[in-house]
């Protein structure tokens, strides 16, 4: 069991930076290009722990603290959100809020890093990052609450097990609505296009990229991962929730629900290739529109 | 009863002996606030007896005042409130009496010493009076000297306008308060609270929103609370924070007393508490968000905190309406204990905005900046208390909003259309509130400590001393143990929840135990947090020790120079959520950019003004105004035409008396 419960842990940890590589290999395709290694970002967050650093004069020890919370809080993510029917190590009633406001404790301190140096480059990216996380919280909340309800747990745990395909057939419209406001958090929680863009050049443009700009070595090293495994494990919830597979064999669970997860970085590589960002004033209508999607599930199951 | 009386009656002699040492400031301010902690150690010995054993403790004289009586009694609802109002008076009179000291050359420091011991008495006397006569009166006594302290600069305009708007709300509240008692009075016969009962509901309800207009405007429920952002920064930092933690409490408390004493609530009443809970405490975040002074933000955010604690005594009592123990016991519990909560995180942020007023002379936020390096203790402290107030883990305030989550996830009060809107106004509503928390805090704490220093005043700054370090350090350390102790704190509020609600001590027990086992759960996930934290750190030290480590400028795309007045301000940081919530945020904007060739200067100013001010208050009082000035040829200011009036009153009453 233990050995399970780990197995869970470690699977997020390890497989976590592999997603980033599908997303840019898949962008590659249909840019038509090669593409860099399916692996890149191993090699990336091996370098960076391997280098020196470079620190702004300005900054005091809360940009150094800033990335050790954010590789805690998604460590604990780890502990917390299972996969594929696996038990998890942390599981009680009301897990689900702990995780979302863990997370608001890693923004909190990715946006205090930000705003440490001083740079209104960085200031705005902290800015639009507070902006747009106030309006996908009630999103999340309010959509883990209509799945709560649906289920009658309030356990991640629970909750992902007494799903299964059923739900499909039941009430398929509620989770189509679900589905899709989680997948906008997802997307704004990791910065991907539509909201923002990863790979833009332009520090004006960016939000969490912009954030990040003065830091270097070990340190981006840890942002860098921190960021992987929290698409891991938000992929992992809206994973769990549209894609319950549970035949209650492992050996058949977790490689399927890996594929998904492979799927769903797929989906996302097909996303940014087919659209544009947003213009940062449409970003909130998005974030207000899975707020409604949310509440509307919540409503078609309580009605 | 004798040591809670001997204790408050040592706060008297402190604060009387400062008035009467007032020559000497040090000596003053040693006495005051020796008297504070002494008084409030031997009177809280007693509270914490009953709060833990859950007997009552009585005291009950004859008074010649007609209806009243000298009747005090402490009960498990007294305790639970007596506790932080003593604890936090006691420790913010440590940094009171360094802070004070700066005025030593223009005021006399016995006054303000006098008036919040006396502030202190009448909390307490607040919270344990029996008789309604005698609960005006402690009222009275603590609005007043209040008042008293928030004009302690009242050589500052903006000062005495401040002091006046706080009288003049306070006492509208006030008069509520004297109509509820006087319907309470007229039906049971007596004033003593445990002559009432059997309140009809015609009358409950009537006495209801009384008690939410008195109450709620020393709680500061919108549109009430206009008082707050004047008074809250007018007065001396110590004072805000008692003001802001435990005084604006008791209008929480008098809302509990109430509920007990006005029987089974009708579930409009748990949904009139829930919406202004949700009203104030998503408009209390907006408001906080647009402003520049540190104290005024952290005044709008009492209002937030005030509505999460009404959201919670909403859900309870709507536990109470639907019988459902389960949503009772989890509602009630977090919003009593985010009482607890705020008045520690609160008391330590008003503590760290006095701390960085009385070192940079400013707390405008938009003047400061970079004092992390300069007053560590003072940062980190704050830092702590932002942590908390935005309701993260592993801190307190997480913990009381996470029990209201839990209360709302977890009931099963049956599906439907009130189910559903109950479930989408508390979630909704208390994960906007969180997301826009965060927002105010981080623009708050980054703007006035981290960055460069962006005036002259902030370059200075320093460190503050002993003593003022010592009570924030404290309440920071109270913000981590209320965290890591919160399973064992929330049993404290068993005996109080069965004073409120009418469901059986097991019952209760039984609730609390469970929510008690889940929160030890989060307490494992904190310490797992904190071994992370530490192991992590020392990993990186491990991995940076014998690498090349190099110090430059900030990254400003390849220029060289940047400097703090390319920073961004604490204005551009919130824009992007005050112009989506403009709505509500009316904001005036003064722009004048620069023209020509050679661009000259360019100033822009923005200042945005409360709704509830600008189209509630200052209508009516324009129509009352219109109305009173009618009446301005009465008053001649002629001595020989008021002492006509005399006259003509007696004669008038004497003809009446003979008739």
């Amino acid at each position: 069991m233990l050995i399970l419960k780990l197995l869970n842990m470690i699977i997020a940890l390890a497989a976590a930076p592999f997603l980033l590589g599908i997303i840019n290999r898949t962008k590659a395709k249909f840019a038509g290009r090669t593409g860099q290694p399916l692996l890149q970002l191993y090699y990336d967050i091996w370098k960076l722990l391997r280098k020196g650093a470079v620190y702004s004069k300005t900054t005091s020890w809360i940009f150094r603290t800033g990335p050790v919370i954010g590789l805690s809080v998604v460590l604990i993510g780890s502990m917390i959100i299972p996969f594929g029917g696996l038990p998890t190590i942390i599981s009680f009633n009301g897990d689900l809020i702990l995780f979302a406001y863990l997370l608001g404790l890693s923004r909190f301190f990715t946006v205090l890093m930000a705003m440490d140096t001083g740079s209104s480059f960085e200031g705005m990216g902290a800015s639009r990052e507070v902006t747009f996380s106030a309006l996908s919280e009630p999103a999340l909340l309010i959509g883990l609450a209509a799945v709560a309800k649906y289920t009658g747990y309030i356990s991640l745990s629970q909750m992902f097990s007494s799903l299964n395909l059923s739900i499909w057939l039941n009430t398929g419209p509620v989770f189509v609505l679900v589905g899709f406001a989680i997948l906008i958090v997802f997307l704004t929680e990791n910065s991907r296009i539509p909201i923002d863009d990863p790979n833009t050049h332009l520090e004006l443009t960016m939000i969490h990229e912009v954030m990040i700009l003065d830091h270097s070595g070990p340190d981006l090293g840890m942002i860098l991962y921190s960021s992987a495994v929290k698409m891991w494990l938000l992929g992992s919830i809206l994973i769990g929730i549209i894609m319950p597979i549970h035949s209650g064999n492992l050996l058949l669970d977790v490689p399927v629900t890996i594929l998904f997860m492979i799927l769903l970085a797929v989906i996302v590589g097909i996303i940014e290739s087919s659209m544009a960002r947003l213009k940062l004033l449409h970003v909130p209508q998005l974030l207000v529109g899975a707020t409604i999607l949310s509440i509307l599930a919540l409503v078609l199951i309580l009605r | 009863m004798p040591l809670f009386l001997l204790g408050l009656f040592i706060i008297f002699v402190g604060g009387l002996g400062s008035l009467i040492s007032s020559r000497k400031a040090v000596l003053a301010s040693f006495i005051g606030a020796m008297g504070t902690v002494v008084g409030s150690i031997i009177a809280i010995i007693p509270t914490f007896q009953v709060l833990l054993h859950g007997k009552t403790e009585t005291l009950r004289l004859n008074w010649s005042i007609p209806s009243g009586s000298f009747f005090i009694q402490i009960d498990a609802i007294s305790a639970f409130f007596l506790i932080p109002i003593l604890a936090l008076s006691a420790i913010v009179s440590i940094y009171g009496s360094e802070y004070l000291l700066a005025y030593r050359q223009q005021k006399n420091l016995g006054v303000p010493w006098f008036f919040y011991n006396l502030l202190l008495i009448g909390m307490s006397l607040v919270v344990v009076a029996r008789n309604g006569v005698l609960f005006l009166i402690a009222w009275e006594i603590m609005s007043l000297s209040s008042f008293f302290l928030v004009t302690f600069e009242y050589e500052k305009p903006a000062v005495r306008q401040a002091g006046l708007i706080y009288l003049i709300a306070m006492h509208i509240g006030t008069a509520f308060l004297i109509v509820f008692f006087i319907l309470l009075g007229h039906h049971a016969g007596s004033l003593d609270f445990d002559k009432i009962s059997g309140v009809p509901s015609s009358l409950a309800n009537i006495l209801f929103l009384l008690a939410i207009v008195g109450f709620g405007t020393k709680a500061g429920f919108m549109p009430l609370h206009v008082w707050l952002p004047y008074a809250h920064p007018a007065a001396p930092s110590h004072v805000s924070a008692v003001m802001s933690c435990v005084m604006i409490k008791t209008g929480i408390y008098g809302l509990v007393r109430a509920l007990t004493i006005l029987g089974m609530p009708p579930a409009w009443w748990c949904w009139l508490l829930i919406l202004i809970g949700a009203t104030a405490g998503i408009l209390g975040v907006l408001f906080a968000l647009a402003q520049h002074d540190l104290k005024r933000l952290l005044a709008y955010h009492s209002v937030e905190n005030i509505g999460i604690i009404t959201i919670g005594l909403g859900v309870g009592l709507l536990g109470i309406n639907m019988n459902s123990p389960v949503l009772a016991v989890l509602g009630f519990t977090g919003g009593l204990f985010h009482v607890i909560n705020h008045a520690a995180f609160k008391g330590l942020l008003f503590l760290g905005a006095g701390a960085v007023l009385h070192s940079c002379k400013t707390g405008h936020i938009d003047s400061l900046g970079g004092i992390i390096k300069r007053m560590q203790w003072t940062a980190f402290t704050f830092l702590i208390g932002s942590i908390a107030i935005c309701g993260l883990p592993p801190l307190n305030g997480f913990v009381s909003e996470f029990l209201i989550y839990l209360g709302v996830y977890k009931n099963n009060i049956g599906g439907g259309f009130e189910a559903m809107i109950f479930v989408l106004i508390v979630i909704g509503s208390l994960s906007l509130i969180g997301g826009l928390a965060l927002a105010c805090f981080a623009k708050a704490f980054c703007i006035t400590f981290l960055g460069l220093p962006r005036s002259e005043c902030a370059q200075h700054a320093h460190e503050v001393g002993f003593g003022m370090k010592f009570s924030m350090v404290t309440l920071a350390f109270l913000c981590v143990l209320l965290g890591i102790f919160s399973p064992l704190v929330i049993k404290s509020a068993e005996n109080v929840i069965l004073e409120i609600s009418p469901f059986q001590l097991q019952d209760i027990q039984g609730e609390l135990e469970a929510a008690s086992t889940i929160l030890w759960n989060i307490v494992l996930v904190s310490l797992i947090l904190f071994v992370m934290i530490i192991g992590f750190s020392v990993l990186r030290k491990m991995l940076l020790r014998d690498r090349i480590i190099k110090e430059t400028v900030t990254w400003d795309c390849g220029y060289a120079k940047p400097d703090s007045r390319m920073q961004y301000t604490a204005t551009s940081f919130a824009q992007p959520l005050t112009n989506l919530f403009k709505l509500f945020l009316p904001t005036r904007e003064d722009v004048s950019l620069s023209k020509g060739i050679f661009p000259s200067k360019s100033a822009f100013h923005s200042d945005t003004s409360d709704i509830g001010e600008k189209y509630i208050y200052k209508p009516v009082y324009r129509l009352i105004n219109l109305f009173v000035s009618k009446l301005r040829w009465l008053q001649h200011g002629r001595l020989q035409i008021y002492v006509l009036y005399i006259a003509l009153t007696l004669l008038i009453l004497l003809i009446w008396k003979l008739m």
